[in-house]
């Protein structure tokens, strides 16, 4: 089939970047999004322009790197996959594509297609993870968790960190993403004992980065490649409020 | 060159143990002086850079990824085994050990293996204790299940995402440690060259691949977690970016190169749908639990799966290996697959499949357990083919999945450089001649939580070296040549693409060194690659400049080094004449068509050594020596 492509072209952080139509001709239904992306890009290549500069590694819908705005949905509008395991077949002669980079302050362009969403690696420092050191734990059948909070915890541990949930908030919010991690964490025994100050420091920092509020309206969900729910914003509010609450870690900080 | 293994003395059960107590220590208020590169963050590196920065080293962790989490480690599907016995099937440290041993074809090194078998219960554990949501049973303790070339189930996992999961949890230890100071990441920075001064490691040049700014940065050791090489066959299972560099320029430098002719070639990958094809994906080993592998036993039955009746099919793996069955080993059921296809018995188009059929587990099981176990893979499977798994059977081939060769290391991981340690997929210490099926993951976390952080500190307290300087002479030096280079690729200007130089490598891998291989074929290659190489450095176009996001200059210095290092793996290829594990040289087989290993010659580690560009490399033999194991026929019949 032949598509025409309107894609985001930006040569770098400061440029102001604008729309550019390629030809995408003679593209197979099997290929994926990307390997059609890797046709024009070849094509582009042998004509002596510079050709799209885009993320991707895995291209198994399981690293999280790729990142493409298609016709205004994150990852193309297939539910629960990646633009990486987008394929063709669900396109058809003829269409005009636009291709954007996710859209948000907190993930500024580098170039083209290819955003810095190292304010979610910022995120996870600021307290996603168990603080354990190599060595001295005990043995791993020593505490039994209930199957349902196991599977629970790994509903939300599968997220990929791609950063659609943002591209596709109104208010660029990382509130998915973030309250994957805290209820991740939060569902496990091993995680309980930092939860409070867990989910405070995730919150500001995450806010700091200057990710915006959530609008409760789901489209992170929707556009979610591993369908993490709605449900565990509510879970981080959740953790959010009793942290606020009782307010220990911030009573122990002060001295009290 | 020398080859000092290293390895302990005294039985071998005790050898880690007995060493860990002989290692020197360095102080606690002493190992803040000492600045550790680790290059890579995938499982072994964020594992040792996590652990490390815990001791008080200073670490420097560098990944070309935008974030240390999407190292291809990430993409783990099956499990990772250790040696917990929660099963009570009989499982051992001992089993653990002789079924590696036994899966790598007698090819990797004894003490090596008994560690790894020994560490892998402490993984574990680890992984337990930093929040990895492993499968559970009802009553709240861990699931197991079973992997190829194993009788006992000892694989723990995380749905189909266990190597994602495990590397979160490295992941979030490195993280904290950054947060903490202890580490400093640089995420979209290449290594360029691998710097050594006066004869030891000490510091690495580096692009930063957003502004094309190239650095030297120094450090008293120089860690590579770089991974594998199967991309050298441009279409594998491996992550588009996968690359040799890190260890190619080791290997130029003095770090000898073990054992590339092993490369593992998996049996369940999805078939190669056209040219356009970029990469292939694996469909995890774990599926052979319940999904069984056939074939038509009528050449071109044009018929659909389900009506073919079970009497016209031919279930290959159960029938030719009845106590292992669809759970033979990798190398095993790739090359029973190949056969079937090279005998016309191939299914979907080009006659390049074999059917995996759930039909039976469904019917056992009920769909929704199938769903629950292999959910998220049988999504996959759908996405690229667009067939639904649950209502006819996959399609399968064999696919490049893992390399088994890499760095030469010693028993402390520290490459014949030293001061330069490799762990790891990148070094070739652990998996003999073929890996098992989730021992990938065992050897990445044991490398990085658990052996490196031992032998590093050692290296520190026994060679008091002076501090190295960033501004040095080796340094400049290293930098301008690394410079040189990149000016050179985009100065070409020549008609052809870096992908086309990388799809012609891959294919003149793949077909004469690929899942079978003949002295005919390798010295086919060995005249087929130095001449693409030559027409590479002549006729490659690579566009934009140096000082910018230019990911086809990216992809140009890797394609490079692969024009090289192909060239080696098939010299290793041609030179090891025995079949075992990976490497099945045609000419080397028992009556039945199984690898038939020459002992008494090839029991070594072929460690090649460099010489310069236009001399061939030295081939080094590190004799393989086996104090508890008796060498016997493979045999899963």
């Amino acid at each position: 089939m032949n598509l025409t492509l309107k894609v985001w072209r930006q040569k770098n952080a400061t440029d102001a970047g604008a729309m550019v139509t390629y030809k995408a001709d003679n593209i197979i239904p099997d290929m994926s999004f990307l390997e059609m992306l890797d046709v024009v890009n070849e094509d582009l290549l042998l004509r002596g322009e510079d050709p799209i500069a885009f993320d991707s590694d895995c291209r198994e819908g399981i690293c999280g790197t790729c990142s493409l705005v298609i016709d205004g949905i994150a990852h193309g509008g297939q539910r629960g996959t990646t633009a990486c395991q987008l394929h063709m077949r669900h396109f058809n002669d003829g269409d005009v594509i636009t291709i954007e980079p996710w859209r948000a302050k907190a993930f500024p362009v580098l170039k083209d297609l290819v955003t810095d969403r190292s304010s979610f690696d910022r995120i996870i420092q600021s307290g996603g993870f168990v603080s354990v050191n190599t060595g001295g734990t005990p043995d791993a059948n020593a505490l039994p968790i209930s199957k349902l909070d196991s599977d629970e915890s790994m509903d939300a541990a599968q997220c990929i960190g791609c950063g659609a949930c943002v591209a596709a908030c109104k208010n660029a919010s990382a509130m998915l993403f973030v309250s994957a991690k805290v209820s991740h964490l939060a569902l496990l025994p091993q995680g309980r004992a930092e939860a409070e100050t867990r989910v405070l420091n995730m919150v500001r920092t995450m806010d700091k980065e200057g990710f915006g509020n959530c609008t409760v309206t789901g489209s992170c969900e929707a556009v979610c490649p591993k369908e993490i729910s709605l449900d565990f914003i509510a879970k981080l509010n959740r953790e959010y409020g009793k942290a606020v609450l009782v307010n220990r870690a911030e009573r122990q900080n002060a001295g009290a | 060159m020398i080859l000092d293994s290293k390895i302990p003395s005294g039985p071998l059960a005790q050898k880690w143990d007995k060493h860990r107590f002989e290692m020197k220590l360095v102080n606690p208020a002493n190992k803040r002086k000492y600045d550790v590169i680790i290059v890579g963050s995938g499982l072994a590196g964020a594992s040792a850079a996590a652990t490390m920065a815990e001791l008080g080293y200073n670490v420097k962790c560098f990944c070309f990824q935008d974030s240390p989490r999407r190292a291809h480690s990430i993409a783990a599907q099956g499990g990772i085994n250790a040696a917990k016995n929660y099963k009570n099937d009989g499982d051992s440290i001992q089993r653990l050990f002789y079924d590696t041993i036994k899966g790598g074809d007698f090819r990797a090194r004894e003490a090596n293996v008994y560690r790894l078998a020994q560490v892998s219960v402490n993984i574990i554990d680890q992984c337990v204790a930093q929040g990895v949501p492993f499968a559970r049973e009802y009553g709240g303790l861990l699931a197991n299940r079973s992997f190829g070339g194993a009788q006992v189930s000892r694989t723990f996992y995380a749905r189909g995402q266990t190597g994602q999961q495990l590397l979160l949890g490295a992941y979030q230890a490195l993280s904290r440690q950054i947060g903490l100071g202890k580490v400093k990441m640089y995420p979209r920075s290449e290594m360029l060259d691998l710097v050594v001064v006066d004869g030891h490691a000490k510091g690495i040049i580096v692009r930063d691949l957003v502004t094309g700014n190239i650095t030297s940065h120094a450090a008293d050791a120089v860690v590579l977690g770089t991974g594998g090489y199967g991309n050298v066959f441009y279409l594998s299972t491996n992550a588009k970016l996968c690359n040799v560099t890190a260890t190619w320029k080791a290997y130029k430098k003095g770090a000898a190169f073990a054992n590339p002719c092993y490369t593992q070639i998996h049996p369940t990958c999805i078939p190669v749908s056209g040219d356009h094809q970029s990469k292939l994906t694996l469909m995890s080993e774990s599926l052979r639990n319940d999904g069984r592998v056939w074939v038509p036993k009528k050449k071109g039955d044009a018929r659909k799966p389900h009506e073919i009746p079970e009497g016209e099919r031919d279930y290959f793996l159960e029938r030719k290996y009845p106590s292992f069955g669809n759970l033979a080993p990798r190398d095993i059921a790739s090359r029973a697959a190949k056969e079937a296809c090279d005998n016309g018995l191939g299914v979907g188009p080009g006659g390049l499949g074999v059917y995996l059929d759930f039909a039976d587990a469904i019917k056992r099981l009920g769909e929704s357990t199938v769903r629950e176990r292999y959910g998220n893979l049988f999504d996959m499977y759908e996405k690229i083919t667009g067939e639904n798994a649950y209502k006819a059977p996959m399609r399968i081939y064999p696919a490049v999945h893992y390399t088994m060769g890499g760095s030469w290391v010693d028993y402390n991981l520290m490459s014949s450089i030293p001061g330069c340690f490799v762990i790891g997929e990148a070094n070739f210490s652990d998996h003999g001649a073929n890996r098992l099926g989730a021992s990938a993951l065992m050897q990445g976390l044991a490398d990085g939580y658990f052996i490196l952080p031992y032998t590093i500190g050692n290296y520190f307290a026994t060679n008091k070296q002076p501090k190295p300087k960033s501004d040095g002479p080796e340094f400049k030096k290293a930098l301008e040549d690394s410079t040189a280079r990149i000016n050179k690729f985009l100065s070409i200007k020549g008609k052809r693409t870096v992908n086309s130089f990388h799809r012609e490598l891959g294919k003149i891998m793949w077909e004469k060194c690929g899942m079978a291989r003949t002295d005919e074929s390798l010295k086919e290659a060995l005249k087929l690659i130095p001449a693409l190489r030559g027409e590479f450095w002549q006729n490659v176009t690579v566009s934009g400049s140096p000082g910018e996001l230019n990911q086809n200059l990216e992809h140009a210095g890797r394609v490079a080094d692969f024009l090289e290092f192909g060239e080696l793996l098939c010299l290793d290829a041609l030179t090891r004449r025995e079949s075992c594990g990976g490497h099945f040289r045609t000419e080397f087989q028992t009556e039945e068509g199984e690898a038939k290993r020459d002992d008494e010659n090839f029991a070594f580690v072929s460690a090649w050594e460099y010489q310069g560009p236009d001399k061939p490399p030295i081939l080094n033999k590190e004799p393989l020596v086996y104090e508890e194991v008796h060498m016997s026929q493979r045999s899963y019949k």
